[in-house]
């Protein structure tokens, strides 16, 4: 399919101030509490009152009964343009988007991404059981395995059709781990052997313990601005280079092997200029490991169908030969709900400014994180990615 | 005001009532439970461009054509994924893992996620029904194409039907022309005893003879229309009766406007409407608390309704109207068992042979056609089956139009 005329660029546009809120298993806080922190965190780190913040991005799945509005008047802002982004994995990359148009297009000057949620002991299940109504009818009646069931039916596939073994995705569980130990933010703080990992039990065959998240609660969140605002309050800062968004992609696939990446990645490479060999850190949406696999293939660093010769003969450390979920990913940092699609870009943000601390990644300017979500019944229905790079400063 | 005898019924299910499947589902779901109750498989198919499509929708993804229907559907499909699931969110779930999931690809289009038995193979090819799960909810179940040694004994098969086999089965009228058959059926399919309950277990009528004469029937003494009767034979086997099929039934062919049409009409209702009424109360409770006590549990509840109850006929009102009267209450009764898992399966039949509808011509329902329909229904979990000509062309002529149906009954 050919596209005309080609997207405007973000010229000017930069995402800074990455913020992280420690995550916890469980919280007897609301997600109102956990944005709270996120939006103290942005303010504290850009150095400006919350007041200052006239856009307001806000992604979660325990804010029921309020929306963003409803966030707005609780926690004291006044933004001139709103957005509640219900998206799950893939709130960050949209929040993105939508924030940067809207600041480029003067209709906002600071804009706050934020994603929180909560874990009470019975969220998990009510987010589940809610989840969409064709999850309410037509899958979560049938074993309530949530997200591990449905990925489970994707991952058998993909494994049939592609080769892909078990040690392949253990492969990326145990880098990912080993990544998660240098990041003192990380729920999970024991290594994890392949060993381990082959050992582990079943959760929804042919997945086990580790190809699953934690969920828990925590929050991410980032600003997006223009360049001179950040100059001006002395932020490093990364332009976004390009980005991509897609739902509901190749809706005659029998079973989910590629997301909508695949329809978009040759957009995302034209649009930043660059080849995917220019991206120094990877940041997947990992809520399991065959997705991480199909992201490879999909956002261009090899072939459909080739992502398990791709993790063999490749090293997914923060040292290694592709850095990949550099802060331990969702599978290991955690799943803080919607939150888990702001956490590849935060620290994306982190590693191409530079500012990644101990799970720095060498010379790191180019990053990718990508975006990934909604199994409304039998797929994922949302893919995103963007691209950021941190002029070194 | 009169004040009611008893106890206000409580409203919460009872404690310890087994967990049930997860039971919300949209309005629209609720065509695939019309399907189920009657085991058709159906989806939704547009009307504009032919295309079938699941999940239930609200419009055709394909041309957006807002009038979805819901059609009988290829059962057909081939099984592209499958997983165990070991670790689920939910209650009842919890109690019976490990569960297959499968996804199929139906063979008219669209991808389904199913219950899967145990013996379907990924890659190979598989029958689709529509079942209600023990919350009395449609889902969608796939079962090898072709028949496999010991099908029946899938756990999650099981946990969708109410099949004979090994229960405990109570007649509760054993006058009803059909009680025999029944009897002898539900024994070939493996129930492991079969009580009959008689007035006056001594009397002597046409079928008692063949009763008595048959193995693992025992005559026990039931008077339906007196409840210290139903309640003193559910203090003696009420805790083991699996499945209850309820034959209570007066047939007295009368016009509304003879002398004797009143009282006619209301021992019509007591031997039927009060009878069940009775029933419910004396056998309901103590099924509820077995309704998920593994392969011997309390299954199912069984009314054997006359196809009158659907569309009134001048010729047999009294029937007409007691049975009009106890398919509303099976609905009630069947509210009432959900919490306990036990379904409720109204049998509809025409005129059954016998001595009861001499004078009405054929086509009339056999009492072992009647048998074979009921034991069916049961071993595949179904919730209404319309028995012999009559009863199927009542159904379709009340779904057509209820109106010609009650002019040409009237006539």
């Amino acid at each position: 399919m050919t596209r005309q005329p080609v997207r405007k660029s973000y010229d000017g546009i930069v995402a800074a101030v990455p913020v992280s809120v420690p995550y916890e298993r469980y919280s007897i806080e609301s997600a109102h509490w956990w944005i709270a922190r996120a939006l103290k965190g942005l303010c504290e780190g850009a150095g400006i009152d919350h007041r200052d913040i006239d856009g307001f991005a806000m992604a979660s799945f325990t804010t029921a009964p309020d929306s963003a509005v409803g966030l707005t008047q609780h926690l004291g802002l006044s933004p001139r343009w709103l957005d509640h982004v219900p998206m799950g994995g893939v709130a960050g990359v949209v929040s993105l988007r939508r924030a940067a148009r809207a600041v480029q297009a003067g209709d906002a000057d600071i804009v706050a991404c934020v994603a929180g949620d909560t874990n009470q002991v019975d969220t998990f299940r009510k987010t589940v059981a809610h989840f969409s109504r064709f999850a309410q009818d037509a899958s979560y009646p049938y074993g309530a395995g949530g997200a591990n069931a449905s990925f489970a039916l994707i991952a058998r596939y993909y494994m049939n059709r592609f080769g892909a073994r078990r040690e392949d995705f253990g492969k990326l569980c145990v880098a990912q781990r080993a990544n998660a130990l240098k990041n003192p933010h990380a729920l999970m703080k024991t290594p994890l052997t392949l060993d381990d990992y082959m050992r582990a039990r079943p959760i929804a065959e042919p997945l086990h313990l580790f190809d699953c998240v934690m969920p828990c609660a925590g929050a991410e969140a980032f600003l997006i601005m223009r360049e001179e605002t950040a100059s001006a309050l002395g932020l490093p800062f990364a332009r976004i280079l390009s980005t991509i968004e897609r739902h509901h992609a190749f809706a005659e696939d029998e079973v989910q092997y590629r997301g909508g990446w695949a329809r978009d990645v040759g957009e995302l490479y034209a649009m930043a200029g660059i080849t995917p060999s220019e991206i120094d850190v990877v940041q997947t949406y990992d809520d399991y490991p065959v997705i991480s696999m199909m992201q490879f293939e999909d956002l261009g660093f090899c072939a459909k169908g080739e992502a398990p010769d791709f993790v063999r003969s490749h090293s997914f450390e923060i040292d290694g030969s592709f850095p990949h979920n550099t802060s331990g990913g969702q599978l290991s940092a955690g799943q803080a709900g919607a939150a888990g699609g702001h956490l590849g870009i935060v620290e994306c943000l982190r590693q191409v400014t530079g500012r990644a601390g101990p799970t720095q990644v060498e010379q790191a300017r180019i990053g990718l994180a990508s975006g990934f979500g909604m199994i409304n019944y039998d797929r994922g229905l949302s893919s995103g990615a963007v691209i950021l790079w941190g002029e070194t400063q | 005001m009169t004040k009611l005898p008893g106890p206000e019924a409580p409203k919460a299910p009872p404690a310890g009532a087994p967990p049930l499947p997860p039971a919300n589902r949209s309005r629209t779901a609720h065509g695939l439970t019309r399907a189920a109750a009657e085991g058709r498989f159906a989806l939704q198919r547009c009307p504009a461009c032919a295309r079938f499509t699941y999940p239930p929708r609200d419009a055709c993804p394909k041309c957006l054509c807002p009038a979805l229907e819901f059609v009988d559907a290829p059962e057909g499909g081939l099984l592209v994924s499958s997983t165990t699931i070991h670790a689920s969110v939910d209650p009842y779930f919890r109690e019976h893992l490990p569960w297959r999931q499968g996804l199929v690809t139906a063979d008219c289009g669209p991808p389904i996620i199913v219950h899967l038995h145990r013996d379907c193979v990924e890659g190979e090819r598989v029958r689709l029904s529509l079942q209600l799960d023990k919350a009395g909810q449609p889902v969608v179940f796939a079962r090898p194409a072709t028949e496999t040694p010991n099908m029946q004994d899938d756990p999650a098969w099981q946990e969708m039907t109410a099949d004979p086999r090994s229960r405990r089965i109570l007649i509760t009228n054993g006058r009803h022309p059909a009680a025999p058959a029944l009897a002898r059926a539900l024994l070939q399919a493996g129930a492991a005893s079969v009580d009959v309950g008689l007035s006056d277990p001594d009397e002597a009528f046409d079928g008692g003879a063949l009763l008595r004469a048959t193995d693992n029937v025992t005559p026990v003494a039931l008077d339906l229309t007196d409840a210290r009767s139903v309640a003193a034979l559910a203090a003696a086997i009420g805790a083991e009766v699996d499945i209850l099929i309820n034959t209570a039934d007066h047939v007295r062919p009368v016009h509304l406007f003879e002398r004797d049409a009143p009282r006619c009409l209301m021992e019509t209702m007591d031997a039927t409407v009060a009878a069940t009424a009775h029933l419910a109360q004396a056998f309901g409770p103590a099924m509820m608390a077995r309704g998920a006590a593994g392969p011997n549990s309390a299954v199912a509840w069984v009314n054997i309704l006359s196809a009158y109850a659907l569309g009134g006929h001048p010729e047999f009102g009294p029937v007409s109207v007691a049975h009009a009267a106890c398919l509303s209450l099976s609905h009630w009764l069947r509210a009432e068992l959900r919490p306990g898992g036990i379904r409720v399966l109204n049998a509809f039949t025409g005129p059954v042979e016998g001595e009861w509808y001499q004078r009405v011509p054929p086509p009339k329902t056999s009492p072992s056609q009647l048998s074979r329909a009921v034991v069916d229904g049961l071993r595949r979990g179904l919730e209404d089956i319309y028995i012999g000509d009559i009863a199927r062309d009542i159904q379709a002529r009340l779904a057509a139009n209820p109106k010609a149906l009650e002019r040409e009954n009237g006539q």
